[in-house]
């Protein structure tokens, strides 16, 4: 295969476009009567929004609030303490995705097994299982599975071939989580928080690789019930610009509704394939705790029951800690993940807690939003 | 520090530092290690010395092997203080089983590599391993050099200088990537393993002010533009579409989540030179092959002292930090 990515990168980052919104978007904002507070529910998109320095572009009755962001941020530590306890079975070789082998647990992080003498393994696609399990066929492979609406699918075509090739050695242990459970309950929830944040998520930025898969249909409650406007926009700068003016264009207008910016590749339906895949195999979880949030109903997946032999969960279920374990103290990344604060009001941002040395959600995954303003500053 | 060592700490980024200046500058603590240039000065500053390890995998990537690397990277580490490379060894490490024709092979490819440097392997030492001991085989090589050009220091940068690059950058990082995660890609990606004497003898020869060199290996260009910013007191802004990206490199990086400015190099270095010299120096390593898209980066300003900046095309700036964990590719 020829590698033809630049036009993949090349107008969606062209400095020029960048500009003619920043002006389409600081003229039309001056027709807007309050300030508008935008939630990007992605950690992908705080991350392009601080990398390129976007809020440097904006007028200031715009705003942006980080979101719940990332399945990797959010992994409490009693489910990366299973991946540590399973990852140091005998013959065992855990396999996760990237940067999931970087988020401490309570023990440390699957980096830290690893030096300790797991097999701990990293792949790019589930897929890749199948060809660990096959040079390892004395071994139990069991994959660590994480991700939102983008990844379920990949899980589960991994079981798919796993049953169809009747392979033996491959186990799962699932924690996907998805988007609109948590949205809802940034939203919804009624506890002490409510008043405070309630009110403050005017518009919402969807992710498109969670679209691409469930369609933009997944977000329709929110305008028609909740009176919050979703754009579900791209990761490019040009695409958050582009969705930004879009927003800006509604609330002039008057209008509160469900757009696509990412017109490439998202449709209303989304990949039914892929969603008639993950409906066969996996069920919504009563709870899911998220670090930082604690526990949502309805907002992870588990695998059906009549795939438990596949179930490392329900196989290891002797060995594997249960027990709550209450986040640090002093972080306050509930209240950033709710959009309530922004990092460098927690007292130990950049000292205490760092990349190299996170204590919460939101400096743990190099998505999460301390984590970015760490690294690209708030330059103004 | 974490109890155990992790494959971080030897990421050329934030982990490393911690690890070198809280395990072994604690207990080596001297005045020539502490001003931890690429190699130490010795000998009333007549003498430049340095050692490397090299552990690569694969072996044999496209554009170098780790024969060439071992001699590239320890002869580097002296030009980059102005000296010239003279006196090497290198010790080996072998896993028993490795095949003597691909031993035969990287020998023969350090010595291609030496024959540039006009320098000679002095002494060596061999060890065989039991298998499973080291992966394949390591080389350490360290060499000395003598000082042709005293006083060049990432200690002294200031607002008279300008920052250069002598190529574009992250294409060793990159390649090895491709070797080693077997992504198919049809591409003319190749390492930039090279060795950067004769590009520094020339602006040496041409009478360049230089203030400061260093290869961009592990961490990259941005390591490097870091340390210099912390050791100098200073801060260091850069424009982002100054920075020459080849096509590939940014390809592989717009797949895995990377930038180019971590992603290590072999053959990239980055200059400080006197702001009356840029253009000069620019123009003279734009007569090798390799370094066609040598370039001006950046300049020295004091308004984030020890921070690098970058500044996009579209009028925004950030903070350009020191790379830090393992590289890893995103998630989705
Ligand atoms: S890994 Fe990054 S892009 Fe993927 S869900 Fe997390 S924050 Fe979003
Ligand atoms: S700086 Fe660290 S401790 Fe504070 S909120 Fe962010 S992640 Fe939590």
């Amino acid at each position: 295969m020829g590698l033809e990515l630049k036009n993949l990168y090349d107008d969606f980052r062209d400095g020029n476009t960048i500009k003619a919104y920043a002006k389409i978007i600081k003229e039309d904002a001056k027709k807007l009567k309050n300030q508008i507070n935008i939630m990007e529910v992605c950690g992908g998109h705080t991350h392009t929004i601080m990398k390129y320095g976007l809020p440097q572009l904006l007028p200031s009755n715009i705003k942006f609030i980080h979101g719940p962001g990332c399945p990797v941020c959010i992994m409490p530590k009693e489910r990366i303490d299973h991946a540590y306890v399973l990852s140091m079975v005998e013959d065992v070789i855990l396999v996760t995705l990237g940067d999931m082998i970087k988020v401490p647990g309570s023990n440390g992080s699957l980096q830290d097994a690893r030096s300790r003498g797991s097999d701990v393994r990293f792949v790019y696609s589930p897929l890749e299982c199948l060809k660990i399990a096959n040079e390892n066929p004395t071994k139990k492979i069991i994959f660590f599975a994480i991700g939102f609406e983008t990844t379920t699918p990949m899980t589960a075509a991994l079981l798919d071939a796993v049953i169809k090739k009747d392979i033996k050695n491959i186990f799962f242990h699932i924690n996907h989580v998805t988007v609109p459970e948590v949205m809802r309950e940034l939203i919804d929830s009624r506890d002490e928080h409510v008043d405070s944040y309630n009110n403050k998520i005017d518009a919402f930025l969807g992710p498109s690789h969670v679209s691409v898969i469930s369609g933009s249909k997944i977000y329709e409650e929110f305008p028609r019930d909740y009176n919050r406007l979703v754009v579900v926009s791209g990761f490019e700068p040009v695409d958050v610009m582009q969705a930004i003016s879009m927003i800006v264009k509604q609330f002039i207008e008057g209008r509160c509704e469900l757009e696509i910016e990412y017109k490439r590749l998202v449709t209303y339906d989304g990949n039914l394939k892929a969603q008639e895949l993950i409906e066969r195999y996996f069920d919504k979880r009563d709870l899911f705790k998220w670090r930082g949030l604690g526990n949502i109903p309805k907002s992870g997946l588990k695998l059906k029951p009549e795939f438990k032999e596949y179930d490392a969960e329900i196989i290891y279920k002797d060995i594997l800690p249960i027990g709550e374990i209450e986040d640090h103290k002093l972080c306050i990344c509930g209240d950033i993940l709710r959009g309530m604060a922004n990092p460098p009001e927690c007292t130990i941002f950049g000292t205490a807690c760092k990349p190299t040395s996170p204590i919460g959600s939101c400096m743990v995954s190099s998505e999460g939003a301390c984590a970015a303003y760490y690294k690209y500053g708030n330059l103004r | 520090m974490n109890k155990t060592i992790s494959l971080a700490c030897g990421n050329g980024g934030e982990e490393n530092n911690e690890l070198i200046s809280k395990v072994f500058y604690k207990a080596f603590k001297n005045e020539i290690l502490e001003k931890s240039e690429d190699a130490a000065i010795i000998h009333n500053g007549k003498l430049a010395f340095s050692t490397d390890s090299f552990t690569v995998s694969p072996l044999f990537f496209a554009g170098a092997d780790i024969g060439k690397l071992a001699v590239c990277g320890t002869c580097n580490d002296l030009a980059m203080m102005g000296a010239k490379p003279k006196y090497l060894t290198c010790s080996v490490i072998i896993e028993e089983g490795f095949a003597t024709r691909e031993l035969d092979k990287i020998v023969r490819s350090m010595k291609k590599e030496l024959e540039i440097n006009g320098a000679i392997v002095v002494s060596g030492d061999t060890k065989v391993v039991p298998r499973g001991s080291v992966d394949k085989i390591f080389i350490n090589t360290s060499g000395i050099g003598e000082v042709i050009k005293k006083g060049i220091s990432s200690n002294n940068i200031s607002k008279d200088d300008i920052i250069i690059v002598n190529r574009d950058i992250g294409c060793h990082g990159a390649a090895i990537f491709v070797a080693r995660e077997g992504i198919e890609m049809t591409s003319s990606l190749k390492s930039d393993c090279e060795s950067l004497y004769p590009q520094v003898k020339a602006l040496l020869d041409a009478n360049i002010k230089i203030t400061a060199l260093r290869d961009a290996t592990r961490g990259g260009v941005s390591a490097v533009l870091n340390e210099w910013a912390s050791q100098s007191n200073i801060c260091i802004e850069v424009e982002e579409e100054s920075i020459p990206v080849s096509d590939e490199v940014k390809g592989i990086c717009e797949m895995l989540g990377f930038e180019a400015t971590a992603l290590a190099n072999e053959g990239t270095f980055v200059l400080a030179v006197k702001k009356e010299d840029a253009d000069k120096a620019v123009e003279i390593l734009k007569g090798f092959p390799s370094c066609l898209k040598a370039t001006t980066i950046g300049k020295i300003t004091d308004t984030h002292l020890k921070k690098v900046i970058l500044k996009s095309s579209w009028g925004t700036s950030r903070f350009l930090d020191t790379p830090s964990g393992e590289l890893l590719p995103r998630i989705c």
